[in-house]
């Protein structure tokens, strides 16, 4: 038997370590309860019963960033709101991922202003850019399937480089 | 064509303040002269034929060409009579100064307040005059002139919270 192999007479699975972490990281995605503008009614609309964002274990929104481990930045990031993400972003316990949802958290969108942030890339690492003005929930399953296929590559006990830079 | 009776009664009332008035689809605009703010606006307030108790907005215009380059609109509402009133008084560049009508009606306090943050005119008497969305320490003009140019000077692009290697992720 090999690696990832799954013994359905014995009943054995084999795998590895860091595989099985990564398992249980990608199942168990809690994101921070957070929306900036209409792409959070999208978010919204993800989670609840038509949609059902439960299924790929990323459906527990909590309302500290302290028990979260993604944050989706759903909206326009004025400048003014930058540093208050930036600490709530400080505040999420590692391993953390962010998703840029929708095209004004990507790159400002239409918005060429004073006060709007071109992307909240700018001041936090993003793994996951989801476009759409606003996305449909199936876009941001996508984005969250994919993140999922990225955890999966992720190394748990050998430092790797920047996530960001990671490709799927 | 005749004047609205409410400009009429303004005119007679303050005939050096009053410059022109305009109704436009039943929409009654008065233009004052600037230092009659407080007086005209106390008794379009008080005088029980005009009872406008509320305000509505306290907005501004930039007229870039203009010789009074701002125009600072005013509109009350007399919830008892149902009716309307705008006002507006020009200033200058040099001397973008009111006084501010928040003794008459609190709730011009926040409006000016965003008048001045966005466009620069300030208010004399205001009890608490600051910036109310741009930041207190904000210091790259008044945004919503037409001299200000569209993405501003930068300060959109600038983030001071960050310190030196917390960008980057450890795992």
């Amino acid at each position: 038997m090999g690696v990832g192999a799954f013994d359905g007479e014995v009943g054995l699975v084999t795998t590895t370590i860091e595989q099985a972490v990564n398992w249980a990281r990608k199942g168990s995605l809690w994101p921070l309860t957070f929306g900036l503008a209409c792409c959070a009614i999208e978010m919204i609309a993800a989670v609840s019963s038509r949609y059902d964002m439960d299924r790929y274990g990323a459906g527990v929104f909590r309302a500290s960033p302290r028990q979260s481990d993604l944050m989706i930045v759903a909206g326009t990031v004025c400048r003014r709101m930058a540093p208050v993400i930036r600490k709530i972003y400080d505040q999420m316990p590692e391993p953390k991922y962010v998703i840029s949802m929708g095209s004004c958290a990507t790159s400002g969108n239409i918005y060429n202003s004073y006060a709007v942030v071109q992307g909240v890339d700018r001041f936090v690492p993003v793994d996951i850019y989801v476009p759409g003005c606003p996305p449909t929930p199936e876009a941001l399953f996508d984005g969250i399937l994919k993140l999922q296929q990225k955890i999966m590559k992720q190394r748990v006990f050998i430092k790797s480089p920047i996530l960001g830079a990671t490709k799927i | 064509m005749a004047l609205h009776p409410t400009a009429e009664k303004i005119q007679g009332k303050f005939p050096e303040a009053f410059v022109s008035s305009k109704e436009w689809r039943g929409d009654l605009a008065v233009m004052i002269k600037k230092e009659a703010i407080v007086p005209v606006c106390r008794f379009l307030h008080d005088d029980a034929e005009m009872n406008f108790d509320y305000i509505v907005h306290v907005s501004s215009v930039d007229y870039p060409e203009d010789a009074e380059r701002f125009e600072v609109v005013y509109e009350f509402y007399s919830i008892r009579r149902r009716r309307r009133i705008r006002i507006k008084a020009r200033v200058t560049e040099e001397d973008c100064v009111l006084d501010s009508v928040t003794g008459i009606w609190k709730g011009a306090d926040f409006m000016e307040r965003e008048v001045f943050d966005m466009m620069g005119i300030r208010f004399n008497n205001h009890p608490d005059h600051r910036r109310i969305l741009m930041p207190d320490e904000y210091d790259e003009g008044y945004p919503l002139r037409k001299d200000f140019p569209l993405a501003g000077k930068g300060w959109r692009d600038t983030f001071e919270f960050i310190t030196e290697g917390s960008h980057k992720k450890t795992t």
